[in-house]
């Protein structure tokens, strides 16, 4: 086993429906061990990078390679590696925790090598995933935050090398996703496990990842980790004054100079000037809020904010 | 170990759960008693009418029809209404995301329906053989035909099930396409009066069909040969019968093959969950 292996390798991925170009040239790449968020806002094709990776979508172009083989063409060999835990099941209401997990591992017993031995032991899975307390329940009976670490633990029953996660944390409460970090923590530590997931939380991919990687606008806009992220995207400060009762907020890379030129304008008239450097987040919402509106058009310059009364 | 024949294995384990969790559930007993109880209160009602030309009772010529009928029925709405329901809830993308899950899932649909049948022919068969005289006369070689045809009419009918409910989009549309027709089907086939008092076309048309060729099937193992003066050709047609049910057997699994393949190919967690989302606008 190579140390930094590449277990997904996406080059100049594109994706058109119709005439919208919703993945526009997404070029990254997940090596063995890590754990990557794929960060963006709601609509920036995060669901449809990771379906393309599961081999569930075809792609109108680029070159992806997922654990080795092209997703759209590899076989059950293949998918036996992967593990997958997708946005909101509420499949076999009828059967129980256990005998669902002992089920659906048992597809993965002819792939079980003496270095990965599979499926997993269901009750320790359910014990990993805290759910040994209700392992004879019926799933149709489960809360959602139980029934979510349901699918998790389906995600990994096969022991995968690689584990891909669709906003696993949708609708956790904050103890919910605090056990969630936990697992994938553990999951990465002691199972030799490759994770990728989603989420729209800047504040979840911070705590969780080992690199992050934001997707814009259909581009990977940003990849690194959150430190990184910090420094290189920070690097813009935001001013904010007010001017004949109007308020106003502008983003410059060199804020002493714009106040300069500012104040050389205006004089006396500009009031309430305030600069602060750009955090990661503040970078991040302006991304999220301009793939949110419409896109391109709305210039750089000053915005008025909403005045207050 | 033929990863491939392993899914198979897993699968008839599959369709063996589904089955006992079925029994289980409420929902199954409450359609297994609603059949038996609503089967019996018929033919409770018509215990004395004599059908014309022989000298047998109503009850002894309706029953092997009904249990053809429910046969069919059980076959194609079962699988139908499973696969539209498992399409939108995720069971089927959970199928795809395992290695020959979709193998493991199929048979196990089929293990699984194939099972219900027996319940079916317990509340129908037995409170029968009890209640009305000479309803329920089986010797040895009429188990011995009654088996191979009822295996037969199964594999004809459940291709039909899995498509339509590969094609149908959701379960609100499965009344119209798949549940309606089926019961047009069992108007028309001869279950519950001869079908000659019916227009010639509709005549044609049912022959069509398995639902009438199982009935059929099933009135001539049950009933005694001078019976077979009540039928269109007053005969058993039994060759025709493993003709006709042969048939859509073989071209029912081929279709069904490429259909099903061609739904897996379409599922993803974008595409369950916009069912999902349109099924969500229906309720509200």
């Amino acid at each position: 086993m190579r140390d930094r292996e590449r277990l997904v390798e996406v080059r100049d991925l594109r994706m058109r429906y119709g005439a919208t170009d919703v993945l526009d040239g997404v070029s990254f790449g997940v090596r063995r061990g890590e754990v990557v968020c794929l960060l963006g806002a709601n609509g920036a094709g995060k669901t449809t990078t990771i379906e393309i990776l599961e081999g569930f979508r075809a792609r109108s172009a680029g070159e992806v390679s997922v654990l080795g083989a092209d997703p759209a063409t590899a076989g059950d060999r293949w998918r036996a590696g992967l593990g997958i835990v997708l946005q909101s099941w509420r499949d076999h209401a009828r059967w129980s925790p256990r005998a669902l997990l002992a089920h659906l591992g048992d597809y993965y017993r002819p792939y079980s090598t003496p270095d990965r031995s599979r499926p997993y032991d269901v009750d320790e899975l359910l014990a990993m995933v805290g759910l040994d307390g209700l392992a004879t329940r019926k799933i149709g009976t489960l809360s959602g935050g139980q029934r979510r670490r349901l699918d998790v633990a389906i995600g990994i029953v096969g022991r995968p090398e690689l584990l891909i996660l669709d906003e696993p944390t949708a609708g956790f409460d904050p103890e919910a996703r605090r056990d969630f970090h936990d697992l994938v923590h553990r999951l990465t530590d002691l199972e030799d496990t490759t994770v990728l997931l989603t989420t729209h939380d800047l504040a979840e991919a911070e705590k969780l990842a080992d690199r992050i990687l934001i997707l814009s606008g259909g581009r990977i806009v940003a990849d690194g980790s959150a430190d990184q992220l910090a420094r290189d995207l920070g690097r813009e400060a935001q001013i904010r004054w007010s001017l004949d009762g109007t308020h106003y907020v502008h983003a410059a890379e060199d804020a002493t100079a714009f106040v300069r030129q500012l104040l050389a304008e205006h004089g006396d008239a500009v009031g309430d000037l305030e600069v602060r450097r750009a955090t990661l987040e503040d970078t991040y919402l302006a991304m999220v809020h301009r793939d949110e509106s419409t896109p391109s058009g709305a210039g750089e310059g000053e915005r008025p904010l909403e005045v207050v009364a | 170990m033929n990863p491939v024949a392993h899914a198979v294995r897993v699968g008839l384990r599959r369709g063996w759960t589904e089955f006992v969790l079925g029994l289980r559930s409420g929902q199954d007993q409450g359609y297994y008693l609603f059949v038996g109880l609503g089967v019996l209160a018929y033919l409770w009602i018509n215990r004395t009418g004599e059908v014309e030309g022989t000298d047998l009772l109503y009850p002894t010529v309706a029953l092997p029809s009904i249990l053809g009928g429910f046969l069919v029925f059980g076959m194609v709405i079962g699988p139908a209404f499973a696969l539209v329901m498992e399409k939108e809830d995720g069971t089927l993308l959970r199928a795809k995301a395992t290695p020959h899950g979709l193998v493991g899932y199929v048979t196990g649909q089929v293990v699984y329906h194939s099972l219900s049948i027996l319940p079916l022919l317990l509340v129908i068969l037995v409170p029968s053989a009890l209640l009305f005289d000479d309803a329920v006369r089986l010797g040895a070689a009429d188990w011995l035909l009654l088996v191979p045809l009822g295996l037969l009419a199964m594999v004809a009918a459940l291709p039909v099930g899995l498509v339509l409910g590969a094609v149908v989009p959701n379960t609100q549309k499965m009344g119209t396409y798949g549940f309606f027709p089926v019961i047009a089907l069992f108007t028309i086939s001869g279950i519950f009066f001869p079908m000659q008092v019916l227009w010639q076309w509709v005549q044609v048309v049912a022959q069509v069909f398995p639902m009438y060729w199982t009935g059929l099937a099933m009135r001539s193992v049950f009933l005694p040969d001078s019976a077979a003066a009540l039928e269109i050709t007053g005969t058993w047609r039994t060759v025709e019968t493993f003709a006709v049910l042969g048939a859509w057997a073989v071209v029912g699994l081929l279709v069904a093959t490429v259909v099903l393949r061609r739904m897996a190919r379409r599922q993803s967690g974008s595409a369950v969950k916009g069912a999902r989302e349109r099924a969500g606008q229906f309720v509200r």
